[in-house]
């Protein structure tokens, strides 16, 4: 448990530093997976399988996640020819 | 059968409002007179059925109008003495009008519109009479002023005309606020609307002198004073000379402005409860009829003449209501009506002939010219400066001399005012006759004599102004009492502390002579000695004078500067609304907070996935810290 508060942490921090989206990318992975490992941990912790069921899910949920991050950074990355987040700045208020 | 006397003319208004564009003048002509005939017919025979069926009084309920609570409001019509001369007068004065019209407003654009507003009017003015609750005789009191604003400024291309009926409109509502609130209190007080009501639980509810009815009764005789043109609120009607003469013979001398004198014979019962309020009725009564008797005897515009003249005769009605000669007021309101209407159609007629020319100093010399005219503006005059024995005049206008002395609420100095006003009167009118029709004609016009559509009305009204006074001869000559003792259920005959018959006589002589005189000094002022007046009235004096009473003794310029000023004053201060500040600042916050929030969206991913993770920390820890703590 405490394991995966760490992962969750890491991720979330290495989102918010990082500024190549390859890499926010992953740390979302990271924070996704954390999560999951919880939901394990929680259903072996009470006998439950309900957790196990939710990490099938979240790992489907993931794939089809970042395929479609994937896709998106592609797009990004012909449009700006770069992967830095912050350049993708004009839609202000 | 009742309720068929205001439908008629307001049946007719409708049908000139939606289709009025469309029909010829001649049917415009036929539909809106023809109503009021029939009206006027109708009138007759059921007055004719009322004389013979001895009840006090023919009430119908149409049906009920408000119904909240204990409140209730009904489309109610009662037909008593009162009102039945109110709507003789209303419904045959304003047939021959609407006759008159027809030929006087021939060439007008808007002929069809004239005749709506005219119809509606006397719809409006049928249900105020009629009416047998106070909130009925409000939604007449309201459309006839209504009316009486869309006819003034019926001319309405000219802004001076447009101003004049704003004027007539914002000062009567002066009038009709406080009668508004009266009806409030009396709501409050007796728990019902209902005339009939209200008259019979007065006596029990309040003694005589109650503050609260004195207060009423001042309230009611605020209302009076508007629509009556009185002081302190008389200053509109010179100005709603303005409007079209048929008009001003209709509404502004005929019917509308005697309203006031209406509500407050209507209301007697308070009035009597409140001997303050009646005094002040009396005194307001006797001041306006001397001050607008000078105003008119220095104008030189015809109606405005006219219009002084209406100002100060319903002076008189006001002073005999206060002095409690109830059916002497209702009276001169007959006469005066028939005089009143006869004098500005005859007036219209001599403008219609000088090709729209208003101002006596450029006329003159008309008696050769139009002798027809002529002839009834004689009568219509002698009847208004009370000429002895032949006029109608005469009749009551000399009753009410007398009795503002002899009744119970009767007082010295009310006499000397009104034998001061019959003096004054004579001389005015006499004044407007010579200048009008004798000398030399000063004009450039050719007139030409108006068609019969405009003189037989004239006719007809001239018999009326001499006939009618025959109704009610005073106790000097043969006491003939028909008319008083034709309205006895309603209102309640005058008490009489000085019965004396030489007093009487002194009285009438008296009143007499100084009519001869008044009309004996204005044939010296305009024929005899023009020359010797001009001198006269150029002494600086007599000019200031003048000039004060040809602006109706300053009232205008007094308001200008009392009300009307300060309060442009404080418009043009107050241009950037006070109250608005507080919905512009609102918008300016929410501006501001809009700003601050636009400012958030950066563009940066990170900050947004920043705002989101303190977001989900601040939710987080509050479950946690509502679950735990």
């Amino acid at each position: 448990m405490t394991l995966a508060g760490i992962l969750f942490t890491l991720g979330l921090v290495s989102m918010l530093i990082r500024r190549n989206m390859i890499f926010m990318l992953l740390s979302v992975e990271v924070m996704l997976n954390a999560a999951g490992l919880a939901f394990i941990v929680a259903s072996s912790h009470w006998g439950q399988p309900d957790g196990q069921v939710m990490f099938m899910f979240i790992l489907a949920m993931a794939a089809a996640e970042v395929s479609v991050g994937l896709a998106l950074i592609l797009q990004l990355y012909h449009q700006l020819k770069t992967l830095d987040s912050d350049a993708a700045s004009r839609m202000t208020g | 059968m009742l309720w068929l006397i205001p439908a008629l003319p307001f049946f007719s208004a409708l049908i000139l409002i939606v289709g009025g564009r469309s029909l010829s003048k001649a049917a415009v002509s036929v539909i809106a007179c023809g109503s009021m005939g029939l009206a006027a017919a109708i009138t007759l025979v059921l007055g004719w059925q009322f004389l013979q069926g001895g009840e006090n009084a023919v009430a119908q309920h149409l049906w009920s109008w408000i119904q909240s609570g204990g409140f209730n409001a009904g489309i109610d019509l009662r037909l008593d003495a009162l009102s039945l001369a109110f709507v003789f007068v209303i419904t045959f004065v304003g047939f021959l009008i609407h006759v008159y019209s027809t030929g006087y407003m021939a060439e007008d654009a808007d002929f069809s519109r004239f005749f709506a507003c005219m119809n509606l009017f006397v719809g409006a003015m049928l249900m105020l009479v009629l009416a047998d609750n106070l909130l009925l005789l409000y939604f007449g009191w309201e459309g006839v002023g209504l009316c009486s604003y869309l006819l003034i400024g019926f001319w309405y291309k000219d802004p001076a005309n447009g101003y004049a009926a704003r004027k007539a409109f914002i000062v009567t509502r002066v009038g009709d606020t406080a009668m508004a609130i009266a009806l409030f209190m009396l709501f409050q007080h007796t728990g019902s609307l209902q005339i009939q009501t209200i008259l019979s639980g007065a006596p029990e509810l309040w003694s005589t002198g109650n503050e609260t009815v004195v207060l009423i009764a001042f309230l009611l005789l605020g209302g009076a004073v508007g629509k009556s043109a009185q002081l302190p609120l008389q200053t509109w009607l010179p100005d709603a000379m303005a409007g079209p003469t048929p008009v001003s013979a209709l509404i502004h001398a005929a019917t509308m402005v005697t309203a006031g004198v209406y509500l407050i014979a209507r209301t007697h019962v308070l009035f009597a409860l409140a001997p303050t309020a009646q005094t002040a009725v009396a005194i307001v009564g006797a001041i306006t009829l001397l001050l607008a008797g000078c105003s008119a005897l220095v104008q030189t515009d015809i109606k405005r003449v006219l219009a002084y003249s209406t100002i100060s005769q319903i002076g008189y009605m006001f002073l005999a209501l206060g002095v409690g000669a109830w059916s002497a007021a209702i009276f001169h309101f007959v006469t005066h009506a028939f005089f009143k209407a006869l004098l500005f159609m005859g007036a219209g007629a001599v403008i219609v002939a000088m090709h729209h020319e208003q101002d006596m100093f450029k006329m003159g010399g008309l008696r050769k010219q139009l002798p027809a005219v002529f002839w009834v503006f004689l009568i219509g005059s002698a009847s208004l400066s009370a000429i002895p024995f032949i006029t109608s005049g005469f009749y009551s206008k000399d009753q009410i001399v007398w009795l503002a002395w002899s009744s119970a609420q009767g007082h010295s100095a009310y006499w000397v005012i009104a034998i001061a006003g019959a003096f004054l009167t004579a001389m005015y009118t006499f004044r407007m006759v010579f200048l009008t029709f004798y000398g030399e004609p000063r004009g450039h016009h050719h007139p030409h004599t108006p068609g019969n559509s405009m003189m037989i009305p004239l006719y007809i009204l001239a018999a009326c102004s001499t006939l009618a006074g025959f109704v009610e001869l005073p106790h000097t000559m043969g006491h003939f009492t028909l008319f008083s003792d034709f309205l006895q259920p309603v209102l309640p005959a005058v008490h009489l502390v000085q019965e004396s018959a030489a007093l009487e006589w002194t009285s009438q002589l008296l009143a007499a002579g100084l009519t001869f005189l008044g009309i004996y000094i204005a044939w010296v002022w305009v024929i005899k000695k023009p020359d010797g007046m001009l001198r006269f009235s150029q002494m600086p004096f007599m000019q200031w004078l003048r000039a004060y009473w040809f602006t109706g003794w300053a009232f205008d310029a007094a308001y200008n500067e009392l009300f009307v000023h300060p309060f442009v004053r404080t418009a043009r201060m107050n241009r950037k609304d006070i109250v608005d500040r507080i919905y512009t600042t609102l918008a300016r916050i929410m501006q501001w907070c809009h700003d601050m929030l636009a400012r958030t969206q950066s563009g940066l991913l990170r900050w947004y996935i920043m705002g989101v993770v303190i977001g989900a920390v601040l939710i987080l820890s509050v479950l946690i810290w509502r679950v735990y703590v």
